[in-house]
């Protein structure tokens, strides 16, 4: 077993060279090297979680302002329902207001016709009548061979009209 | 200690492997053995031999492949690239280690934590990798009690020195567990004392154990195979095929093993560093 016979002549070298290659390590690679790989390994942690931080904080952002967005559509839809409804109720009265003006136009036309009617009809009576007296006074004098006066005559008339 | 002290070596590495073959003779400890390279047998420094060695060879080039791998990564690219991915996917999981035993206190430890699973996963691995089909031996250094004991101290005495620095005298509380009946204070804490000041022995011996047994698990079963073929058809049809699928299996657990053995021992010394941290 050379690790016990070699012990004295080797023991010597062996320490010498393991603290020179090991104080190599420890001192270039352990201590120079691997804080700055950990150091980029800690960077690199670092932004990620900045960066997902930064993400989620856009998120809260966009559901806020999307959050924002519905109160307003929401509130602009009940707006312009509100008009619509009041737009409707305005053209409602309106169009009743027309309607009733156009009715009180049309009834007093139609009670100005009437009432023409009604005039030109007694008119007509009135010219009836007297074309009547004359007819009567004419038709007396004629056939009785006597004169009439014109008010029994128009007398006789209004009676017998009054009976049409 | 001179260049004597390594007469028994010259006869042995790299005449051993080229004849094994043909003298059918695999010696499964052979591969253990440690020895000066480039002539640098007689290297002193007050008065202790250094000598660049195969082990020492091995150190650097865990070390280099190592230095490679996390330079590989430090691209700090926002969006990583595979390699960046899997460097990071090292000091993370070493993080995650230190933070879930010791919490917020264990980010301190991340260097030294991930120098030693690092240096002992590449340490481990290359010592397996197949280079021998190229006629280069890879040597495992954590094969070696003198490589894992001083790692072992080295945890043992951070647990020592961040524990008296950051309680005092009051470390010694950690022997006397939470709820102990003051009664049994009396057994419980040379109890306790005898675990502590055993975890650099058994730290250290858990590695240089697993990685031996299984690099001579390997050597003896391809010893098997070389036997078996220089023994005849029927032996090489009944010994030298099972022992290689078996082999081929065993290579795929120690490829387990190596980064099993090297998460626990960054394991155990983040937990013994949660004693000295945070006193149980």
């Amino acid at each position: 077993m050379p690790q016990i016979e070699q012990l004295a002549e080797t023991y010597s070298s062996q320490i010498f060279w393991l603290l020179i290659f090991f104080g190599l390590v420890f001192f270039v690679i352990g201590r120079g090297m691997v804080p700055k790989v950990m150091n980029t390994v800690a960077l690199r942690d670092t932004q990620i979680a900045g960066d997902l931080a930064a993400a989620q904080a856009a998120r809260d952002q966009a559901n806020e302002q999307e959050e924002a967005w519905r109160i307003r559509e929401n509130e602009n839809r009940a707006r312009a329902q509100g008009i619509v409804a009041q737009a409707k109720a305005v053209s409602a009265t309106d169009h009743e207001a027309r309607l009733a003006q156009a009715q009180t136009g049309v009834d007093a036309r139609l009670a100005e016709a009437e009432t023409r009617i009604a005039a030109s009809r007694s008119e007509a009576l009135a010219e009836v009548e007297a074309v009547a007296v004359d007819a009567a006074q004419d038709i007396v004098r004629r056939i009785a061979n006597a004169d009439v006066t014109t008010d029994s005559a128009q007398a006789a008339v209004k009676k017998a009209l009054s009976h049409v | 200690m001179g260049p004597g002290a390594w007469t028994f070596l010259s006869s042995g590495q790299g005449t051993v492997r080229s004849v094994a073959a043909e003298q059918a003779k695999v010696e499964p400890m052979q591969q253990f053995t440690i020895e000066p390279l480039f002539g640098s047998a007689g290297w002193e420094l007050a008065g202790y031999n250094i000598a660049f060695t195969n082990s020492a060879l091995w150190m650097a080039l865990a070390t280099l492949a190592l230095g490679v791998f996390v330079a590989g990564g430090m691209k700090g690219q926002l969006v990583p690239g595979r390699w960046q991915v899997a460097v990071e996917g090292f000091t993370g999981f070493i993080d995650n280690l230190l933070e879930a035993n010791v919490g917020k206190a264990g980010r301190k430890y991340v260097p030294y934590i991930f120098s030693l699973f690092m240096f002992i996963l590449f340490a481990n691995i290359l010592g397996l990798m197949p280079l021998g089909v190229v006629g280069v031996h890879p040597f495992t250094f954590t094969s070696h009690f003198t490589v894992t004991g001083v790692l072992a101290i080295m945890s043992f005495s951070i647990v020592l020195i961040v524990g008296f620095l950051r309680h005092g005298l009051h470390f010694f509380s950690l022997f006397v567990p939470h709820g102990t009946p003051w009664p049994m204070i009396p057994i419980i804490a040379p109890i306790e004392l005898i675990s502590f000041l055993v975890r650099p022995f058994s730290l250290g011996l858990r590695l240089f154990v697993a990685m031996m047994a299984g690099h001579v698990l390997l050597e003896v079963l391809s010893s098997f195979v070389i036997s078996g073929i220089n023994a005849g058809p029927g032996y090489g049809v009944f010994i030298a095929i099972p022992s290689l699928v078996l082999m081929v299996g065993i290579c795929a657990l120690e490829i387990l093993v190596a980064g099993i053995q090297a998460y626990v021992f960054a394991l155990l010394t983040s937990l013994y560093i949660n004693d000295a941290e945070n006193l149980h």
